[in-house]
């Protein structure tokens, strides 16, 4: 009876300690690098759909969402870029204060399979850009973020992208704002940029 | 040959569109099966779905085949310190007396060499394998690129 007593003692210290683990996993994750990080400027130069080359500095004066994916991801960026749309849908004439940029990771292929049709078919607002891969690396360098290719027998070409899922927020000043962990529904992300304007 | 059984599936199961059909096996019932639409072909397409085990007795989703890709697969959506990849899953667990989703950022049917693109307000047929339960096929609805979730009045999401 003691036994189980003390078993019991162990199992509920145990939850605990995962709930805890959990809390503080989740509130990491929550706050991203954004709040703690200090101010920095991320840069980018990269091909637009139509093969013009954008920079970060022609976006000032507008808040930048900015996304890095690849366009044969099913499941994780089509739900960020979701969300994207719909806040660009619900900001109404705000809009125009926004600009949707997805950074493609995987620039060669997305390039082939064209990339246009694929941010159009979300919302014709969202700006697709692919570089070379040495200046994707840069812009990602720039970000902070992280991507590498997997190398997965079973995947489509023979591999796969890992990358940071986050989406990023810069403001009009070019300073990076902050970063809405993947998941964010739509409606925290719209009214994070109206609490802005 | 394959063209014409994918496209005879997708006119016969036509009427039937946003059916949210519900199939059971033994003590499996799966529903809320659904997809994306792709822009062409050229990209894989996503399956979901929810299995419930109302059984005592564990099971696992061990494979999915489907005439609407060549090679489809289990996969599952891993963030881990920030980074999200998507490695394949040997075996999706279907514990006794659980619910299972296969849904955005988890568990999804990953639907590569596809046969025609996915045009939303098709529906194509999924084939499941379960390790004790055997297979069974349900019908997927494709839903716009832009669903987050499946499009049936009681989707308990
Ligand atoms: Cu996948």
């Amino acid at each position: 009876m003691r036994l189980r007593r003390l078993q019991l003692g162990l199992w509920v210290a145990a939850i605990a300690a995962m709930i805890i683990f959990a809390g503080t996993k989740w509130a990491t994750q929550g706050e991203g690098v954004a709040e703690t990080s200090p101010a920095f400027t991320p840069v980018f130069t990269l091909a637009d759909e139509e093969g013009r080359i954008r920079t970060s500095a022609e976006f000032r004066g507008k808040f930048l969402l900015v996304f890095f994916g690849f366009t044969n991801c099913p499941d994780v960026c089509p739900t960020t870029l979701s969300d994207v749309a719909q806040v660009m849908d619900d900001l109404g004439a705000d809009a125009e204060k926004v600009q949707p940029l997805f950074v493609s990771i995987d620039p060669e292929r997305d390039r082939r399979l064209g990339l246009a049709a694929y941010t159009a078919a979300f919302h014709p607002a969202i700006l697709g850009l692919a570089g070379t891969e040495a200046e994707t690396q840069a812009a990602a360098n720039s970000f902070k973020i992280f991507y590498g290719r997997e190398n997965d027998a079973a995947a489509p070409d023979g591999y796969s992208m890992a990358h940071s899922p986050g989406l990023f927020l810069i403001g009009p000043d070019g300073e990076w704002l902050r970063q809405f962990t993947y998941g964010t529904p739509a409606a925290d992300i719209l009214s994070d940029l109206q609490s802005r304007f | 040959m394959k063209h014409f059984l994918l496209a005879a599936a997708l006119i016969l199961s036509a009427p039937a569109v946003m059916a949210c059909e519900t199939v059971t096996i033994g003590d499996l019932t799966i529903e809320h099966a659904w997809s994306k639409a792709t822009i062409g072909a050229g990209r894989p397409g996503v399956f979901y779905v929810e299995i419930t085990n109302a059984g005592s007795v564990d099971d696992a989703l061990i494979g999915i085949a489907t005439p609407a890709a060549g090679m489809p697969m289990l996969h599952e959506t891993v963030v881990q310190d920030g980074i999200a990849s998507m490695p394949h899953a040997m075996s999706i667990p279907v514990p006794a007396g659980q619910n299972v989703q296969l849904s955005p950022g988890g568990y999804h049917g990953m639907l590569m060499g596809l046969t025609t693109a996915l045009k939303e307000g098709d529906s194509f047929p999924v084939t499941l394998s379960f390790e004790k339960a055997g297979e069974v096929t349900v019908n997927v609805d494709v839903l716009s690129l832009r669903a987050e979730g499946p499009d049936c009045a009681d989707a308990g999401q």
